[in-house]
């Protein structure tokens, strides 16, 4: 008897905590199909009159908000495969193989974990003006192409591997860019995923260097052109509403569709044994 | 672990040659991350020694070496100090409140009790994948003075609209409601894991002995969870000091510069006045800061930590948040 109150209040609490969780993100859709000016009023309406794509058709017609999707989807697609490539070859070879001052170099890569890294921001700024990627895609990918988590996220998960498996390779005669490619890729295989999705998303939601490298609209992503969107229609909630969509939308799915690496993911990066 | 690595190191050729194929496959990532943040790491200790502003963008010829002159200078400038302030307002109550809330839906998606976990764990994670910029923006109309649900909510229960975003005092709590909200599922992750590590069978003794659940809680949980509950503070902690979209899409740092944090404070320094000498210096203040602070909170952790850890401190695991600042 008294387990099932418990129940009761568990669950009931647990959906208080979904609703609290997802209100805002359902609000965000039902306003974005309002006609303009409909959510500017009181009470608050909750669903639209008569649901429009007006602010959708305004987004993208008038405020270039394809241009900066694809920007958004360029730039994330090109960091998420070239890094990739970076940080499990070295993920690998950290765990795998022996090379003289490796345990070394892994620490000091792991010590600099710790530096926020808009301590490199203004240099890198003047590096980047330097290089000519300023107001480039370049600008935004180069730093990107390779990252201590996700060296370590891989090492991790690569010591896993059996030597005697490499070692075998070896000694029929495989070389050790054959060995990366056929034995060890496929082993990594959730890893991958998992490290793809956290780099997709990271560089899809990051802001504040994008926002510093890309003042020219031309290149802009999606949160940086948000934020100035934001700034010029600070009434306008529809459009703001449907810009928000639009740019929230993408990595919801992805989440959603891989979700379980994901959480894994964080799991190993977080905590470990 | 395995028994081909602890061998006696093999012959000087072979080892060579091994170790040529390790170093050609860490080279490309070692050298993006030493040219493109390690440098400018170092680059920007240097750039905060010097005058660096417009006049030295034009030409590296009115560059000044001005020693910790940046440093004086600012621990003398009142907005400095108010940036620092309100960033601390931000870290001591929003870091609590983020990991009391992750707790609190940890432990009921923990429960038996509960139905529907992947659901709830799926919806309870949702905001922290979402774009801080895009929902930034939906959390200032949410909290519109005139037309926002929270103050038509409130009105039910008799509270007068609240000039959420616009009036000073509120500005900042306004802003840790947000964060709480967007950051709570991913120490909740990581916490449910620790719970699921505490063994069983202590709650069943504890249960055979008629413990209360606030007891169980007191007694078994919290102790165990405690090196848990010390990695997520520290993730929390170090990821709240590099405060910056917030207030860049919700207040533009005001009302009164009552949301100006350390970040925003340098941003407009650097790419606003394009002091950038100054600006790294105060990159450079708040990385001693997080480190001193996070150093602190390690230390104090395992001095009195001497019951049996579930899980360990991974050194260093900090930004697997992807914050997005």
């Amino acid at each position: 008897m008294r387990s099932r109150l418990t129940a009761v209040v568990v669950n009931a609490l647990l959906i208080v905590f979904a609703l609290i969780a997802l209100a805002p993100l359902l609000w965000m859709v039902s306003v974005s199909f309002m006609p303009h000016g409909e959510s500017n009023s009181f009470p608050p309406p909750l669903l639209p009159s008569v649901a429009t794509l007006d602010s959708y058709r305004q987004l993208f017609a008038r405020d270039g908000m394809g241009s900066y999707l694809a920007n958004s989807a360029l730039i994330a697609s090109a960091v998420t495969l070239l890094s990739l490539a970076f940080n499990l070859s070295a993920g690998y070879a950290f765990a795998k193989l022996q090379f003289t001052g490796r345990d070394r170099l892994f620490k000091t890569l792991l010590g600099a974990l710790v530096i926020p890294g808009q301590v490199a921001m203004i240099p890198l700024f003047l590096l980047m003006k330097w290089l000519g990627l300023v107001n480039t895609y370049g600008g935004v990918i180069v730093p990107a192409l390779a990252g201590i988590f996700g060296i370590f996220l891989v090492r991790q998960y690569a010591r896993s591997i059996p030597d005697e498996l490499l070692e075998a390779a070896r000694i029929d005669g495989a070389g050790e860019l054959r060995i990366f490619v056929r034995i060890v890729l496929p082993l990594l295989k959730p890893i991958i995923v998992t490290l793809a999705i956290f780099t997709f998303l990271a560089s899809w939601n990051d802001f504040m260097w994008p926002l510093i490298v890309l003042s020219d609209q031309a290149y802009q992503t999606l949160p940086v052109a948000l934020a100035s969107l934001s700034r010029e229609h600070v009434m306008d909630n529809e459009l703001m509403m449907a810009g928000a969509v639009v740019t929230v939308t993408p990595v919801l799915l992805l989440f959603l569709a891989l979700q379980r690496y994901y959480i894994e993911g964080l799991l190993l990066g977080g905590v470990k044994g | 672990m395995n028994r081909w690595t602890n061998e006696a190191p093999k012959a000087p050729r072979v080892m060579s040659q091994s170790s040529r194929t390790g170093w050609l496959f860490v080279s490309p990532a070692l050298l993006i991350i030493g040219v493109f943040f390690m440098l400018p790491v170092l680059a920007a200790f240097v750039l905060s020694l010097t005058d660096f502003d417009l006049y030295a963008l034009a030409d590296s010829g009115n560059l000044r070496f001005v020693g910790f002159g940046n440093y004086i200078d600012l621990l003398q400038t009142p907005m400095f100090w108010k940036s620092l302030g309100n960033t601390f307002y931000f870290v001591v109550v929003g870091v609590p409140l983020s990991i009391a809330v992750s707790l609190a839906a940890a432990l009921l998606l923990d429960s038996k009790l509960a139905r529907f976990k992947g659901l709830f764990r799926t919806a309870l994670f949702a905001p922290v994948v979402t774009t801080i910029v895009a929902v930034a923006v939906i959390w200032r109309y949410f909290f519109h003075t005139r037309y926002g649900l929270v103050n038509y909510s409130l009105g039910f229960v008799g509270i007068d609209p609240i000039d959420w975003l616009g009036d000073a005092n509120w500005s900042m709590p306004t802003i840790i409601l947000f964060a709480v909200w967007k950051n709570f599922g991913y120490n909740m992750i990581i916490l449910l894991a620790g719970l699921q590590a505490i063994p069983g069978d202590l709650y069943e003794a504890a249960r055979i002995d008629g413990a209360s659940f606030w007891r169980q809680l007191r007694h078994i949980t919290l102790p165990l969870l405690k090196p848990t509950m010390l990695l997520v503070a520290i993730i929390t902690t170090s990821g709240y000091f590099q405060m910056f979209a917030e207030p860049y899409v919700m207040t533009r740092g005001g009302p009164l510069q009552s949301t100006t944090s350390v970040l925003y404070f340098m941003f407009e320094e650097g790419f606003k006045w394009w002091n950038l000498g100054r600006a790294s210096a105060v990159a450079f203040l708040l990385f001693v800061l997080i480190l001193g602070v996070t150093a602190l909170m390690l230390r104090s952790g395992r001095v009195d930590d001497d019951s049996a850890p579930t899980t360990k401190v991974a050194p260093g695991s900090a930004p697997a948040r992807g914050r997005s600042t």
